[in-house]
């Protein structure tokens, strides 16, 4: 939060127009409930599908949102897709629906989604609508008893990085950027009309046998932790291969300057030899010589994008041994007694 | 009712003989969102019913989606375009769901809903007419389900007759996550994994607490003995898995161990992260 404070300081000392930063994203219960259910009817495939609502100073409101249909082939439905897009979006308009679309919603599994599609889509996106979020929710980790729900945005810094297509160090350090800065996670508030909650408390089941949920007091958690763990090892080898990319270019790098240096060198006493005979010397620099053509950086982009799948690997994995311990405390007393 | 010449009322039974009708909260929520943003001068909402019927005759609802409509004292006029282009639409997302019928705003059912049943009755054998009371004219939000059922007197169908089937709102696991999120107008932050355990854990502490209770006071006298539900209990009771106290603790350490092992693991791992990090970018290019 501070962080975002710091940047908007810096976007009002630079810009006359002050956009306020995105600080909060409102969703519509019902929007909730969609997703839930297309994330959940179509797992463990992955699906997407378009938020519509309003942006309103710093709080993005998402009122509604319709699912996309999975795409088979991209040749011939590329062109229906569309259509169905703005099918929707009219048809929509018709009932009063708001029909600004502020993002975009995916599923995910065991929360691996950061990858290079995500970004791209994002700046796609961000061409078109001035703030976007997307919202990331994961199925299977709600069958452990949590709502997993996610609003992400890509923070600003690096999407100019992006646009520049610049990952090397040196800009990197400039700009101070690490990993944790690609994406920025917001806060997610829940609203509901007046009439739904009054609905809602309705309707629900008075019993309270059956108002409480058992699967949060499961015991077995073994499978979802090994894929976890299994997802993690994964995504460590990814980060050891990574990081031989860049030690092969450290060695080359350091080895093309020796090979320079040295070349260098004989260059110097080959001109001072012919200053000796009162010749002119020759130029201390080469640029047809292989040895002097700049090796180029490989980018950083994806060890960056792995090590976000790691943290999130491990965050996960905290919180559910978390919840373990919980549980099996709980078993103790239940036990003892 | 007299057998013979004389040509009796029949109430037919419905044919496929849907027996009863399960909403997922999804429908109504569309329902009440459509009903709020509903052009000024309509009174009531209506829309169509999407879902599946399961193979024991009842009538899964779960989805919907608002159809603009006209009304005036003597007719209804339907926007067909519209419900038809809504349905191509959400077919291409979800193949499965199929029309099963359509709601309406208002806690009764009027005259001219007899004309959209028929309407509806000729895309799906046997549409289920939803009524969702949003003016609480009751004191309470009803939703009623009906299905129509055709009078006949001998030969000649005279009307059809709205009947009354039971409805129950089913949720999915999942949804019941985040149910008590959805209750109320506003919701600072969803919660997170630790505090909903310590909700779910409070609430069996409470359903421990009544059945401690219900027995105590059945022990002295206070209420009546029931025997199913003393049954009841002491099955649950004996349910427990009799394990010695050595054997359970070995059981719950090995667990523990289990548990802190990940969480050791993934510490390292972060370490080697912050390490990875500081290596790649801090690096002198000589």
């Amino acid at each position: 939060m501070a962080s975002s404070m710091a940047r908007s300081f810096l976007q009002v000392a630079a810009t006359e127009e002050v956009a306020s930063p995105l600080r909060v994203v409102q969703i519509e219960g019902l929007v909730i409930l969609k997703i839930i259910k297309h994330c959940k009817e179509f797992s463990p495939a992955l699906v997407t599908g378009q938020l519509l609502g309003l942006d309103v100073g710093s709080v993005l409101e998402v009122t509604n949102c319709f699912p996309f249909p999975i795409r088979e082939e991209d040749e011939e439905i590329e062109a229906d897709g569309a259509n169905y897009q703005l099918e929707m979006m009219r048809c929509l308009r018709e009932v009063n629906v708001d029909n600004n679309t502020v993002g975009w919603y995916q599923s995910t599994i065991l929360g691996s989604y950061q990858t290079v599609e995500l970004i791209e889509t994002f700046m796609n996106y961000q061409e078109n609508i001035r703030r976007c979020v997307c919202i990331i929710y994961d199925p299977s980790r709600s069958n452990q008893g949590v709502l997993a729900l996610k609003a992400l945005k890509l923070s600003d810094s690096f999407m100019e990085l992006y646009r520049a297509n610049n990952f090397t160090g040196e800009k990197l350090r400039e700009k101070n950027l690490s990993w944790v800065d690609i994406f920025e996670e917001i806060p997610i508030q829940v609203s509901n009309s007046a009439l739904i909650s009054a609905f809602m408390t309705e309707l629900e089941s008075d019993t309270p046998v059956k108002q409480c949920d058992y699967d949060r007091l499961q015991l077995s958690t073994k499978p979802y932790m090994e894929r976890n763990v299994e997802f993690l090892i994964e995504c460590m080898d990814d980060l050891s291969m990574e990081q031989q990319k860049f030690q092969f270019y450290h060695r080359s790098l350091s080895r093309q300057q020796a090979q320079q240096q040295a070349w260098l060198q004989k260059r110097r006493t080959e001109n001072m030899a012919r200053k000796a005979a009162g010749e002119e010397p020759l130029p201390e620099e080469d640029p047809s010589n292989p040895i002097f053509k700049p090796i180029p950086e490989p980018s950083r982009l994806e060890s960056f994008l792995v090590t976000n799948q790691i943290a999130n690997y491990c965050n996960q994995i905290n919180g559910v041994a978390g919840q373990n311990f919980n549980r099996l405390y709980l078993m103790k007393s239940l036990h003892d007694n | 009712m007299a057998a013979g010449d004389r040509t009796v009322l029949q109430f037919n039974s419905p044919s496929s003989a849907i027996l009863s009708a399960k909403v997922h909260p999804l429908v109504i929520f569309n329902i009440c969102d459509c009903y709020v943003r509903r052009p000024d001068q309509a009174e009531r909402v209506i829309g169509t019913l999407l879902g599946s019927v399961l193979p024991d005759g009842t009538v899964d609802i779960r989805n919907s989606y608002a159809v603009p409509h006209t009304e005036s004292a003597e007719q209804v006029a339907l926007d067909i375009e519209y419900h038809h282009n809504m349905l191509v639409s959400h077919q291409k997302v979800n193949p499965k769901e199929v029309i099963v019928g359509w709601y309406s705003t208002g806690l009764g059912v009027t005259g001219g809903s007899a004309l959209i049943q028929d309407f509806y009755s000729r895309e799906v054998p046997n549409p289920i007419h939803l009524t969702v009371d949003t003016g609480f004219r009751n004191g309470e939000g009803t939703v009623k389900a009906f299905v129509s059922v055709n009078l006949s007197l001998g030969d000649r169908q005279l009307a059809a007759q709205f009947q009354e089937i039971p409805l129950d709102l089913c949720m999915v696991e999942a949804e019941r996550v985040g149910f008590d999120i959805l209750k109320k107008t506003a919701v600072d932050k969803l919660p997170n994994d630790l505090e909903g355990m310590e909700v779910t854990m409070g609430r069996l502490l409470a359903l421990i607490d009544d059945v401690y209770k219900y027995v105590d006071d059945v022990v002295e006298g206070r209420v009546p003995a029931d025997n199913n539900i003393g049954r009841f209990i002491a099955e649950t009771v004996a349910s427990l898995p009799k394990l010695s106290p050595p054997a359970f603790d070995k059981l719950m350490n090995d667990s523990l161990q289990d548990q802190l092992l990940l969480l050791y693991l993934s510490s390292i791992a972060r370490t080697q992260l912050g390490l990875a990090e500081k290596l790649n970018t801090a690096a002198q290019i000589l």
